[in-house]
């Protein structure tokens, strides 16, 4: 319970990199091939995600995802699919959740972060 | 008009004070606890702390005395007898100890009809047990207008139905059940009937005589209560022929290495050493409820409720009842293009404290083709100001949001 903030601390939150990542989202998308296709659910809030990967020379060639969710989710799903393509998916699995909060670039309080890790997790569960 | 309600209320809890700018707006979720409940179970803590029902000195009889006054308490508050009062620790307990052994002899022939707007703690459990014993499960649709439609509940409950459990209040859309008629409709196929009252206990008067349910259950927490504590009302007839949930001490009359025998009801119910100070809280708290008066408190929620539909009304897609008459203050609610966890995040920095999601209630959440909406839910303690602050703040999330 964070009481009376000043708008500028929702500000830091819901600044315009991430609502303008939850209102365009990048690789929003069904791949026109692919590989591996992984659902990941956020049972807090019921949010499902759907990614689905495909794979060229041991690399991650294209990504995609599709389903709803928060601002953050949706932000993060952009940030995360964007920065997997070309890796291995040893460079995947690596990947820290604080490597994704990082990302972010925002403050992730206690009840959000399953919505800024659900893809990353997602994406993680389909290479094993 | 009650003079305790609203401001007035908050005098009683501590939390207001500590908090005086917090507009808590989730008690659908949790009721907040007032000094007198508070200070009953911390008067068993220090000042008669034993266990019940066994013990031959002084202390022990004052804490079973206490304990047994809470039972009279409860069986008062729904004007039931004591001895057709539970302690349980919640409705779940409750929901799901009769899906256990209500069904024990059901068959592939016979059905249990809920509605589509069921809690899921009043829906898994019915799931299980029709999973083992292959009995079906039937959902009485809801009109558009977000109530239980009659004419569905007519063509599902039929001969093979043996029973119809329903929410008396929706914690989703707040829709209060028709629940003479649909107990009706069960009474005739001989059905026995389950009413899930968690949102109903602080928010309506209940009676169970004159609602002539078989089965009631709800939680403490959710009626300015302690967590943990809970009742399952049962008519004494059908309690009589129930077997126990769980074994042990206190639950018995006679034993031997072989067999045992019940003791008499309730207590072949309450195996172990139940929540002693959470039941002594409760009893508090159907007392506290008592005092301030339930019509009172339904007329000033009534009021408050119909305020927040017209204010929020304005701002946002309102999932639930119009009808004033037919609802209570749980008020869920959609914004086109924001997701309701961004809103509740939003709102919660305001100090304006709801809930985001989907209530426990998945599969209604489909059903109305939402993936979640957000909840404010009045109490006794709520005031016009907390909704002003509620409309102020889901402006500022729809600029924030929307844009």
């Amino acid at each position: 319970m964070r009481l009376e903030l000043p708008h500028s601390e929702i500000e830091a939150v819901y600044k315009e990199m991430i609502l303008e990542l939850f209102r365009h989202p990048l690789n929003k998308k069904i791949p026109k091939r692919y590989d591996v296709k992984r659902r990941g659910l956020n049972p807090s809030c019921g949010d499902e995600i759907e990614v689905m990967i495909a794979w060229e020379e041991g690399k991650l060639s294209d990504i995609g995802h599709q389903g709803q969710g928060c601002a953050i989710s949706q932000a993060a799903a952009s940030l995360i699919t964007d920065y997997v393509k070309g890796k291995t998916a040893t460079e995947i699995l690596s990947i820290t959740n604080t490597d994704m909060i990082n990302m972010l670039g925002i403050p992730v309080s206690y009840t959000r972060i399953k919505c800024a890790l659900l893809c990353l997790s997602t994406i993680q569960d389909a290479l094993t | 008009m009650n003079l305790m309600t609203g401001t007035a209320a908050k005098q009683h809890f501590a939390l207001f004070a500590r908090h005086p700018h917090l507009a808590y707006l989730d008690n659908a979720a949790s009721t907040q606890t007032p000094q007198a409940v508070v200070g009953a179970m911390a008067s068993y803590y220090t000042g008669y702390r034993a266990n019940i029902h066994r013990g031959v000195y002084e202390l022990s009889a004052l804490a079973t005395g206490r304990y047994e006054n809470a039972r009279g308490a409860l069986a008062r508050f729904i004007n039931a007898s004591a001895d057709e009062i539970i302690f349980t620790s919640g409705t779940t307990a409750g929901l799901n100890w009769l899906a256990l052994r209500l069904t024990q002899k059901f068959t592939s022939r016979d059905n249990v009809v809920l509605t589509r707007l069921e809690h899921h703690a009043n829906l898994v459990p019915w799931q299980q047990a029709a999973k083992e014993r292959g009995f079906s499960l039937r959902f009485v649709e809801l009109t558009p207008g977000y109530e239980i439609d009659l004419a569905s509940a007519r063509t599902l409950i039929d001969e093979n139905t043996k029973v119809v459990g329903f929410a008396l209040v929706s914690n989703t859309l707040g829709t209060i059940s028709p629940a003479r008629e649909l107990i009706a409709l069960a009474h005739e196929r001989g059905a026995l009937t389950i009413v899930d009252a968690a949102q109903a206990a602080a928010h309506l008067p209940l009676d169970v005589r004159d609602l002539e349910a078989d089965f009631v259950a709800f939680s403490g927490h959710k009626m300015y209560g302690p967590t943990g504590s809970g009742v399952l009302f049962g008519r004494r007839e059908h309690l009589r022929r129930l077997e126990p949930l769980f074994y042990g001490g206190e639950m018995v009359s006679h034993v031997t290495y072989e067999t045992a025998e019940w003791a008499g009801i309730p207590e072949r119910f309450e195996a172990g050493t139940p929540a002693i100070a959470e039941a002594i809280g409760l009893g508090a708290a159907a007392e506290f409820i008592t005092g301030l008066d339930l019509a009172a408190i339904r007329a000033h929620e009534t009021r408050l409720t119909e305020y927040a539909l017209e204010k929020v009304g304005k701002e946002v897609k309102i999932i639930g009842p119009a009808d004033i008459s037919r609802r209570t203050g749980v008020v869920s609610f959609v914004i086109k293009g924001a997701h309701p966890h961004d809103i509740a995040d939003i709102l919660d920095k305001h100090g304006v404290v709801v809930r985001a999601g989907h209530h426990c209630t998945m599969p209604l959440m489909r059903y109305l083709g939402l993936t979640g909406a957000t909840r404010a839910s009045l109490g006794v303690y709520s005031t016009a100001e907390d909704i002003d602050r509620l409309v102020e703040g889901v402006r500022y999330a729809k600029k924030v949001l929307c844009a």
